[in-house]
């Protein structure tokens, strides 16, 4: 195929070419970057907790009578949990993964610290790390020894009584790599008060925070031995096997029912629910910005259609002459077709400069990660597609006009 | 003549229907697609009080100085406020609308035999906070500006914890226990739980939990000795005196503060004022440094503490991107159309119109499309926010709100781009001379 006559009539379009190579050059460079920053969402929607949760169940109650010992409760009802048939662990929780609400405690590595190192969120409950099935990696679990009724801590916690206050915690490996790089976590003390010194007796593979919105802080993550009393806050959760999860659900609701009728479930749901619920915003995000490429995709089709046509029709005449003078209807075809190629690939490569521009200037500006060179080709291919789609329908008419033509007067 | 034009415009896109349509549907389109997704970017961009966040601001002091200078770069004061700035702020009460804000976790002890007490969270707050804050009310309101002063027990109650406690209804004027003390309800909100809890970021972190569930006024609740439940940052080797006596003489930081400045001036005098009073202090010997203070608006403050993510606001970039894209390809169908009727110029200018009066058919032709697409635009817009309140989850739907001001931008923008393309061809056509046009068709 000819470049040079497309060229040359291009020319005579100086204007509204240049104005469709910009559209396509915008579209390609939004586009790369949507696609980028969707990418980023569904990474986020990715991120893993560390724990099993496809196993687990969380049931949260509320008691209209408070009762005469809420620890005592607590026992009760876990000692019931454990008994429905299926339930493999049972566990009592102040909060729970990907849950949103969370307990954080500022960490000091040295009690005279006037600024905390970092805010790091605080599990506590019973039996936690087997039942939500978070690997050991060294270390020991926290055993009943370790525990002390959160009330106790908190009186203590104002007398200054380290005798009534929990002595261990549990953290995660990315919590100790970044307070002590390339050191042996297990005994190093760290401050949540300071007077409330905490030596690390067991490091988690993996727990993710309640309160995962950076990415980076995700697995600041610690376990407190503190028994937690009956309160609206406390969750029960329940690992059992994935098929048994439903008939679980009901039968521990029953069984909890049992220990007192008058209580009400505020809270009923297995992890995947969790997990839905705290990246339902990133989905909704992701499934916008899939809106916006498609809207802009269909506009920057409809504005080669819309050109094209109009060119075609300005052009019939030559057309027929073309034809009359032996060209053949893929020949018209061709040139439609290239030319718009042509106007595409022009786009299309000042779109890649334009989109690597715009990244620039969103890592210098917002803290975003370089744009990976995967992206590129992406908008690249969507474009052409695009540009030769839409042009399709015009090239075609024009290909369809008769010889004829050139013949008659305007 | 303007009628006459109108019709000639008519005709003319009547002629090419197609491409008309093509051309408002364009417009239509983009107006609708970037106002509605930049009103959904926007809202989630960590702005959950976008139609106020422009006039609220947070006055950081230092009242730490230059020798607690951590890391490189410019020293930054702390990012609260001690008790000694924060009460003369409020004293001096320099802004439109002001408060100083702390966290409380008290518990309220519900009337009623056998009931458990609730544990709580909330702020102590003055009762400007709630107008500053557009803080939504179901019933009742605030309390009066005198309640602050007398440190009266009154309190302001949440949605649900009113549901909790008294089951429903209007509660205003009942009294709740808190922490053994009685309160009278002023106000209960509407279910109310901005995300990021952009008053009180320092505490909060910003995100998570399910909205506070009481307000005090701040001075009751210190007279009181509800415990502060958020951070104490207190300047190296200083370690407050015991209780609340101690924290309000130290210089450690506790108390959030915002104010509400309406316009340029107003925060110019504003930052002075906070000179003034640091230098004030220098005199006076508490700082033996010179005046670094800081007076950011909200949003800017919500950088500052790295509350939101940043990939949101990109998508606003995206969402105007779309909005460029679409005026582009107006303007070139637009061109295309009207660069092709030089001959038509031709024959009118042949016939005796002046270069004006074609300048002032075609600009009306390009007016015509651009408010019709506009008009589409508005049309659309309406569509997509329905659409948007509808497929979205709650929260965030409720936090898109279309900007009236920033749409009639759009449009106004819209028609301009359209007009302008409309410009230059006329401009081209109209100076060719009539006989050489008619010629060379």
């Amino acid at each position: 195929m000819d470049i040079l006559p497309i060229l040359s009539t291009l020319r005579r379009h100086k204007l509204t070419a240049w104005l469709l190579i910009l559209e396509i050059a915008l579209t390609c460079a939004i586009v790369c970057n949507a696609v980028f920053l969707i990418g980023q969402r569904l990474e986020r929607m990715d991120m893993p907790s560390g724990v099993a949760e496809h196993e687990l169940l969380q049931i949260q109650v509320a008691d209209m009578v408070a009762p005469a010992n809420p620890y005592a409760r607590v026992a009760e009802d876990m000692a019931v949990l454990r008994q429905v048939p299926g339930v493999i662990s049972v566990a009592s929780s102040n909060q729970v993964p990907f849950g949103s609400s969370s307990s954080n405690s500022n960490i000091r590595l040295d009690p005279a610290q006037v600024r905390w190192t970092l805010s790091a969120t605080t599990y506590f409950g019973e039996n936690l790390p087997k039942t939500l099935g978070t690997r050991l990696v060294s270390g020991r679990d926290l055993e009943s020894s370790d525990f002390v009724d959160v009330d106790v801590a908190m009186k203590a916690l104002g007398t200054g009584d380290a005798k009534h206050l929990p002595s261990v915690i549990l953290i995660t490996q990315t919590l100790a790599e970044r307070l002590w790089p390339g050191q042996n976590p297990l005994g190093h003390i760290i401050y949540l008060a300071p007077t409330v010194g905490l030596r690390v007796v067991g490091v988690l593979d993996s727990l993710v925070r309640p309160n995962a919105y950076d990415i980076s802080k995700a697995q600041y993550t610690t376990i407190v031995p503190l028994r937690m009393g009956a309160n609206k806050d406390q969750s029960y959760l329940i690992r059992c096997r994935p098929e048994d999860r439903a008939h679980v659900l009901d039968a521990a609701l029953a069984a909890l029912k049992k220990v007192d009728p008058q209580r009400v479930v505020t809270t009923r749901r297995s992890f995947d629910e969790v997990r839905r619920k705290f990246f339902q915003d990133d989905r909704a995000m992701a499934g916008m910005l899939v809106g916006v490429i498609a809207a802009l995709l269909i506009v920057t089709a409809l504005g080669i259609v819309g050109l094209a046509s109009f060119w075609v029709a300005q052009r019939r005449r030559t057309i027929g002459v073309r034809r009359a003078l032996g060209a053949t209807r893929r020949n018209i075809l061709n040139y439609f077709q290239t030319e718009n190629f042509l106007l595409a690939t022009i786009g299309i490569a000042l779109g890649m400069a334009l989109a690597y521009a715009i990244n620039l200037f969103l890592m210098l500006h917002y803290e975003l990660p370089r744009l990976p060179a995967i992206y590129f080709p992406v908008g690249a291919i969507a474009l052409w597609l695009i540009g030769q789609l839409a042009v399709l329908g015009p090239a075609l008419r024009a290909a369809a006009v008769p010889p004829v033509v050139a013949t008659r007067s305007v | 003549m303007f009628g006459y034009y109108l019709d000639l415009a008519l005709r003319s896109l009547k002629r090419s229907p197609g491409l008309t349509a093509l051309m408002m549907l364009a417009i239509g389109f983009g107006v609708a697609a970037s106002m509605t997704t930049w009103s959904v970017f926007r809202g989630v961009s960590g702005d959950p009080i976008p139609w106020k966040s422009a006039q609220l601001f947070v006055p950081q002091i230092d009242s730490w100085g230059p020798s607690q200078k951590s890391g490189a770069g410019l020293h930054e004061p702390p990012d609260a406020l001690a008790y000694a700035d924060a009460i003369a702020l409020m004293h001096d009460r320099r802004a439109a609308l002001q408060s100083a804000i702390y966290a409380v976790a008290p518990t309220v002890l519900p009337a009623g035999e056998g009931r458990s007490p609730i544990p709580v969270f909330g702020f102590g707050v003055y009762g400007e906070f709630f107008p500053m804050l557009d803080v939504p009310f179901r019933y009742g309101s605030g309390w009066q500006a005198g309640d602050d002063g007398d440190g009266a027990p009154v309190i302001v109650i949440s949605d649900a914890l009113n549901r909790q406690v008294f089951g429903g209804g209007n509660s205003v004027g009942r009294n709740i226990d808190l922490d053994g003390r009685d309160y009278r309800v002023t106000g209960v909100l509407k279910p109310w739980n901005p995300q990021p809890m952009f008053f009180d970021v320092v505490d909060t972190g910003g995100f998570g939990g399910n909205g506070p569930d009481v307000f005090v006024p701040l001075q009751r609740a210190i007279a009181s000795g509800m415990e502060n439940a958020g951070a104490v940052n207190c300047p190296k080797g200083v370690q407050p005196g015991a209780g609340y006596a101690g924290l309000q003489k130290s210089n450690c930081v506790w108390l959030a503060y915002m104010v509400e400045l309406d316009d340029e001036s107003a925060v110019q005098n504003y930052r002075q004022y906070l000179d003034n009073y640091a230098s004030v202090q220098q005199k006076l010997g508490r700082f033996d440094w010179p005046p670094n203070n800081r007076l950011r608006d909200m949003r800017a403050f919500l950088d500052h503490e790295h509350v939101v993510p940043d990939d949101t606001r990109v998508s606003l970039l995206v969402a105007l991107g779309l909005l460029l894209v679409c005026l582009v390809n107006t303007a070139g169908l637009m061109l295309a159309k009207f660069l092709r009727r030089s001959g038509e110029i031709g024959v009118r200018r042949a016939l005796g119109a002046s270069r004006r009066a074609i300048h002032a058919q075609f600009l009306t032709e390009a007016a015509v499309i651009g408010v019709g697409g506009s008009a589409l635009g508005l049309l659309l817009t309406a569509i997509g926010v329905f659409a948007v309140n509808r497929m979205l989850p709650p929260r965030l739907a409720e936090l898109a709100r279309i900007e009236p001001a920033l749409l009639l931008l759009t449009v106004v923008v819209a028609i301009a781009a359209s007009v302008l393309a409309g410009l230059y061809p006329t401009f081209r056509a109209a100076r060719v001379q009539p006989a050489w046009q008619l010629k060379t068709n």
